[in-house]
């Protein structure tokens, strides 16, 4: 058995095994050497996204705290057994996975439902009102109300009005947990699919269709705040 | 896939993932692209989607307390490397 992983770790698909990059190696070999400063640089840049990922799982911020400490503590402690097989990326967020999924298990009698629902729910991801019926002439196709607008007043790129922000949490926190893991890893985080992929052990198929659901959930939520007008 | 002319909008919706994600095959994105030029409803849906994937990558995130970090280093230390 790997020694990177904990029985309960092992991703049963897998679709390709990024190991880890030259920089990964050279920054691998200084933390086994105990270089301090490249230990919180990596606790600094990734504790954001970990956090979040963690939130999904656990019932309070707190909570999300002492997952992501305890995933470094176990990332301490297995460095020098971590063999390579996956990048370090992968394998970090893998433990918090896996660390923040067991707490969620032993917290799931405080939490809500609506919060531990696996259930991807696979309803339409645009109101269907919003095409044309089969009896109309062009079926499938916008209506003239339905069609979507460009959204204008908001610089698309720099930091987001507050209200955008507070709208974009909400929403992420609305997201079916595996929508919003994907969501998280692949647009707030910036890994690639095949990352993603291997660290929840999700296909490929699969992680396409989480991004689709979540992602076109927090276009809906933005459309509606431009639309109503800001 | 799809033949000539027979992707409708609510079509694109569906695709607009596997497009962005290039898992398309080469004759439905001539497809896709095809009706985007044609449908300023989908165009603008695509361009929401892009601004949707834009907005997240500017979303801040919470970072881990000082104590949190303190008690990592000091940890770190600890394994004596």
């Amino acid at each position: 058995m790997s020694k990177d992983t904990r029985p309960d770790q092992l991703v049963v698909f897998l679709p390709t095994q990024a190991t880890p990059s030259a920089g990964e190696r050279e920054l691998l070999a200084r933390l086994r050497a105990g270089d301090e400063a490249a230990f919180v640089d990596l606790v600094r840049r990734w504790s954001r996204t970990m956090l979040r990922v963690a939130r999904g799982h656990v019932s309070t911020d707190d909570s999300a705290q002492e997952v992501v400490q305890e995933t470094w503590l176990a990332v301490i402690k297995g460095l020098d057994g971590f063999e390579g097989r996956s990048s370090l990326r992968t394998w970090v967020f893998r433990v918090l996975v896996n660390t923040a999924k067991t707490r969620g298990v032993t917290e799931s009698r405080m939490t809500p439902m609506s919060s531990l629902a696996t259930g991807d729910d696979d309803g339409a991801i645009v109101d269907p009102d919003r095409f044309r019926g089969p009896a109309d002439r062009y079926p499938g196709h916008w209506t003239s109300a339905g069609a979507p607008q460009r959204w204008d007043g908001d610089p698309p790129r720099g930091a987001l009005r507050v209200e955008v922000r507070a709208l974009l949490e909400a929403a992420l926190a609305g997201l079916p947990q595996r929508q919003r893991n994907v969501v998280v890893l692949r647009d707030i985080e910036g890994c690639g699919s095949d990352e993603v992929c291997q660290i929840l052990g999700l296909t490929r198929e699969n992680q396409r269709v989480l991004l689709h659901r979540g992602r076109a959930k927090l276009r809906g939520a933005l459309e509606t705040y431009y639309r109503g007008g800001s | 896939m799809t033949a000539p002319g027979q992707l409708d909008c609510v079509d694109v919706v569906d695709l607009v993932t596997d497009y962005l994600e290039r898992a398309l095959d080469d004759a439905t994105v001539r497809e896709f692209e095809a009706h985007l030029a044609i449908c300023d409803g989908c165009d603008a849906y695509l361009d929401q989607m892009r601004g949707t994937i834009d907005r997240l990558g500017h979303v801040p995130l919470a970072s881990l307390s000082a104590d949190a970090v303190q008690t990592l280093v000091l940890a770190f230390r600890d394994v004596g490397r």
